[in-house]
């Protein structure tokens, strides 16, 4: 197949990029652009591990065509931290035992974000539903529960300090 | 728990828990080095055949591929156990498992490699083939490896004490047949070996090798691509990256691991090969489906008199950690409880099948679940409480078990009493809804082999230590990190026993070019094992760090304290502590080191300035002051296990025996649906007496993961195969449970400080698993009135026990159909359609055309 220039705004920066219209938006991610954080750890878009945002919104970038993905706004994990520093998911995942091999981190760390973007204040329930589709082999998810509602507190009181 | 120490005993976030949590961290699979080729496997597709000629031509042909390579390119056996040299990375003469390794083809893109997988030509010459243990322990010819007569990988046979008077003298028998199903890893990252030798600029040939690969082990990687590329070991570099989880998935070599340094030696290129989630599936070394044959005998007060416990493994094609596994089936019966005399026949059976290794709790789990299962039936019969009926057969220790185990530090007792308390066992058992029910069980596991692997007496770990100029500390450890926290584990002793903060230490590790020898990241010895050897490392360092420091103040040695980054002589005879005025008003690890950093710099501008006698100075004051003295600071420290901790002389002594045990006892809370037959667990209650707790946030983290894992392997996950075809080869078939299938699990930490483990810790990271399956059972007895003797729990099975409890009558799906098919599922490996027998196929399914023997009677 006889390879295409797309662009793609990754993490606020535009890079043009040649690639086989079937490459998937991992491949590119990983191979195309050395954004190695998104990982692959199954072979049919059951795990999540390869979690990105596109247009704010946690998918599996292992099921999308890289050139679909022309256009829109894709987060990926090296895009969470701010100015330098761990978002406070980041820190309250190593702070509370949330990572321990830390390969399915990544992917978890954006389906919350997504979740925390449309619901600021989730429930237990709402927190578990919306982590299914992400698998951990090490934690038993138990601590992640810990490290969000730890994460969300410090979000709170960081905007109440802004207030 | 603890307060005296700065570091242990604090929950501190892992070392590298910022590299996991931005995706900065570099796992195998994220490595490229100019000029990387991938390489592509080819996979058996028969169970068993001869491998009677393989043409790459076609491949090789193909625009795009380097290099096609075959068993011929490196004719050399290899296995994890020296007794067990009975693989080649590439199949030479035969294949003998659907999934084992052909050919490989290395080319410039995924995508060429395996358009040209499909184009080797490879004559097989199928060969019958055994997928049932106890049916391929009758096998006379076709054997899977010819030196393995009836396909017996290793047998033993052990008796301790009299177990026929121990019989004799039980005043209640239970006696059942136990099946654990298959069960594998499934880690989150997949197997990767990224190769690369250097060219010898002046001959062209391939010289030094480096190699980076997802490994528990990085040097028993190092010695096995040594035997098999017959290099010397010091010209092979094994360096480990971050590892996404391995749970003994990664214990041992795997073929790719192998192979791709002979692509990358074939091809004159690095060559980096990573296993999909099939693959993954298919290299396995998981944990073997086992048949346990268990009669146990106590007498009315509940006390153990005797065990009998027949074993069966179905081990797969190749020997791997085989020998261990089935060992450990018969070891680990004791040290738990106090059980006077046992009988163990254990068979360690090859398949043609992946191979088994080892998997979290080793061989020690399907055995755990058959005796916890059985020890409760025989609560019920002599009309006592579970709980109680362990407390009944609690051991003595310090003291020896029959079968020659030294146990010291154990905390079982106080495990069963915290988790009796906080489940709330006494006041709600038999008091729950219908169809609710409590289940207690308990396990341990070693912490470390006392024995190695590779026969000598050589120190299991080995840890070095520099500290420089610049007041950094650096810890060169084998030790591999694969998720558990080693590294962290290292840095928080170094900085106990050097009195400094987390940030100033730095962990190199596992890389065989700079760090000193670690067996291996399994077992559960690192933090015994190798935290010991990091202790005894810092203890030296530390020596002469004190010797420069009492010089200088003016006072001796041991009056020096070491904490909060500083040196000072310790409390005057008023008892009172000084206070140092160089030390940091926090003591409580930090994440980031940035902070303190630049404040340790700015002190130490200053310090430089004032000299003279005092009663204190900074930690890099000492430092530089002891380099002064003493040239440069450096420290070793080694461990081995000390020879009354390495058990009794019989045949397979050699397994079973540790330094120390860790212990655990679990309550299990599970509703069960009568009308569907599913199990939902509520709460699992699992105290974990690991020594000491040296990071609680990772020891909590480890107790609930293999919980966690318990749980899969109680009630979903299992390997389905079908004529030695895995049917489920993916995450989800495999059923491995999501957030929405796992349990609030709660950790109960219990410390009974180990007198050999370093600050007195023990392991935490297997030990729980194995009274999870049991803890479940049990509870599913209490909620619903029926013992379950299959693992994983399935509605299926479930809804069995319930309609034959009911006495219902059986679903038989081939009624009538036709008299010789099969009456049990699990016959012939499973396959209903095993010589054309079972149900009826349409009229117009192809098969049925072709098979000669047609399925049932006539149309």
């Amino acid at each position: 197949m006889k390879k295409e220039l797309i662009e793609l705004s990754v993490n606020g920066r535009s890079h043009e990029v040649a690639i086989e219209p079937s490459t998937l938006l991992l491949d590119v991610l990983r191979q195309n652009l050395q954004l190695t954080g998104s990982k692959r750890a199954c072979d049919d878009s059951s795990c999540g591990a390869c979690t990105v945002l596109i247009d704010g919104v946690a998918m599996m970038s292992c099921t999308l065509l890289a050139a679909s993905c022309e256009g829109q706004e894709i987060t990926t994990i090296e895009g969470v931290s701010e100015h330098g520093s761990l978002a406070a998911i980041q820190k309250a995942y190593g702070d509370w035992g949330g990572a321990q091999c830390g390969y399915c981190t990544p992917g978890f760390i954006m389906t919350v974000k997504s979740l925390l973007a449309e619901n600021p204040d989730p429930t237990e329930d709402d927190i578990r539903n919306a982590l299914s589709s992400n698998l951990c082999r090490c934690t038993g998810y138990n601590q992640m529960y810990e490290a969000i509602r730890s994460a969300i507190k410090a979000e709170l009181a960081g905007i109440a300090a802004t207030r | 728990m603890s307060t005296d120490f700065s570091i242990i005993g604090k929950p501190t976030a892992m070392v590298d828990a910022a590299e996991k949590t931005t995706g900065a961290g570099k796992y195998t699979d994220d490595l490229s080095v100019p000029g990387m080729l991938v390489g592509k496997i080819l996979h058996s597709p028969y169970p068993h055949g001869r491998i009677k000629s393989i043409d790459g031509s076609r491949a090789e042909k193909l625009d795009g591929v380097v290099a096609v390579v075959v068993g011929k390119d490196a004719p050399k056996t290899y296995g994890i156990l020296p007794v067990g040299h009975d693989e080649y990375p590439l199949a030479l003469d035969k294949a003998r498992y659907v999934g084992d390794n052909v050919a490989c083809v290395v080319a410039t893109s995924e995508a060429i490699a395996e358009k040209a997988l499909e184009l080797i030509n490879v004559e097989y010459e199928v060969l019958p083939a055994y997928f049932d243990p106890e049916e391929s322990m009758k096998a006379q010819s076709n054997l899977i490896h010819d030196n393995k007569p009836n396909n017996i990988e290793k047998d033993y046979h052990h008796v301790f004490g009299d177990p026929e008077k121990g019989f004799a003298e039980a005043e209640a028998i239970a006696e059942a047949r136990f099946i654990a199903n298959e069960v594998t890893h499934a880690a989150m990252e997949p197997h990767s070996t990224l190769a690369s030798f250097e060219i010898d600029p002046h001959t062209g040939k391939p010289g030094r090798l480096t190699v980076w690969s997802s490994t528990q082990v990085p040097y028993y990687l190092q010695h096995k691509l040594s035997l098999v590329l017959e290099m010397p070991m010091a010209q092979i570099r094994v360096i480990k990256p971050l590892v996404g989880g391995g749970f003994g998935g990664k214990s041992e070599v795997i073929p790719l691991e192998i192979i791709a340094a002979v692509a990358a030696r074939k091809a004159q290129a690095p060559v980096k090969i990573t296993y999909t989630r099939e693959e993954v599936f298919w290299a396995h070394r998981g944990r073997p489906r086992t048949i346990v044959d268990l009669k146990t005998g106590v007498t009315k007060d509940g006390r153990i008199t005797a065990v009998k416990a027949r074993v069966v493994q179905d081990g797969g094609g190749y020997c791997s950690y085989g020998v261990v596994t089935i060992l450990y089936s018969g070891a680990l019966l004791g040290a738990l409880y106090d059980i006077p005399n046992i009988q163990y026949d254990g068979y360690r059976v090859l398949t043609n099948k992946p191979a088994c290794g080892a998997m979290r709790g080793h061989g020690t789990v399907n055995v755990r679940f058959a005796f916890e299962s059985q020890l409760d039936e025989l609560a019920g019969k002599v009309g006592m409480d579970p709980a109680e009926i362990r407390q009944r057969n609690l051991l003595q220790p310090p003291c020896i078990t029959v079968n020659g185990l030294r146990v010291q530090s154990y905390g079982l007792p106080e495990c069963i009493e915290k988790t009796v308390d906080r489940s709330g066992w006494k006041q709600r058992k038999g008091k729950l809804p219908k169809g609710r029910g409590l289940g207690i069980a308990c396990s341990h596991y070693v912490s470390g082999a006392a024995n190695s692997i590779i026969r000598s007496d050589m120190p299991h770990s080995t840890v070095n230590i520099k500290i420089d100029r610049d007041g950094g500390v650096v810890v060169y450890t084998g030790a591999s990190e694969i998720g558990q926290g080693s590294d962290t584990m290292t840095a928080q002793i170094a900085a106990e026993v050097l009195g400094c903060t987390l940030s100033r230490v730095r962990v190199v590790a596992a890389d065989t070019d700079l760090t000193p020898i670690d067996i291996g990241s399994y077992s559960s010895r690192v933090t015994f094992m190798a935290g010991n050897a990091t202790l005894r490392a810092a203890e030296e360092v530390k020596k002469l760090i004190a010797a420069a420091a009492a010089k200088k103040m003016g006072c001796s040695s041991d009056a020096l304290a070491f904490a909060n980054d500083a040196v000072s002589i310790k409390a005057g005879p008023d008892g009172r502590e000084r206070p140092s005025p160089h030390s940091l008003s926090s003591s409580s690890a930090s994440v980031s080191g940035r902070v303190e950093g630049q404040i340790l710099r700015g002190s130490l501008q200053q310090k430089r300035k004032d000299e003279g006698p005092k009663d204190s100075m900074t930690f890099e004051e000492a430092v530089v002051a002891a380099i002064d003295f003493h040239g440069a600071l450096t420290g070793t420290g080694s461990y081995a296990p000390p020879i009354e901790a390495r058990g009794g002389k019989h045949k397979g002594a050699g397994v079973g025996p540790s330094p120390a045990y860790s212990y655990s006892a679990q309550v299990a809370e599970v509703s069960v649906d009568e009308e569907t037959g599913e199990v939902t667990v509520h709460k699992v209650w699992a105290a974990h007496d690991c020594g000491r707790a040296l990071n609680p946030v990772s020891v909590e983290g480890q107790i609930i993961g293999s919980v966690w894992m318990g749980m899969g392997q109680a009630l979903t996950e299992e390997m389905v195969w079908k004529d030695g075809m895995l049917m489920n080869p993916g995450l989800l078939e495999y059923r491995s449970p999501s957030s929405v299938e796992s349990p609030e699990i709660e950790p109960i930490i219990v410390e009974s400080v180990d007198p050999e483990g370093p600050f007195g810790a023990k392991e935490c990271s297997e030990g729980s698993l194995a009274a999870t399956i049991p803890a479940i059972a049990n509870a599913i007895y209490d909620a619903v009135g029926v013992r379950l003797h299959e693992a994983p729990f399935t509605p299926e099975r479930v809804l069995a026990a319930l309609r034959a409890k009911r006495k219902a009558k059986s679903l038989n799906l081939t009624e009538g159909i036709d008299p010789t098919s099969p009456e049990r599922f699990r016959e012939h490996g499973g396959s209903l359609w095993y010589k054309g027998k079972g149900p009826h196929r349409h009229a117009l399914d192809p098969s049925r055309q072709q098979s000669p023997s047609a399925p049932g009677g006539a149309d």
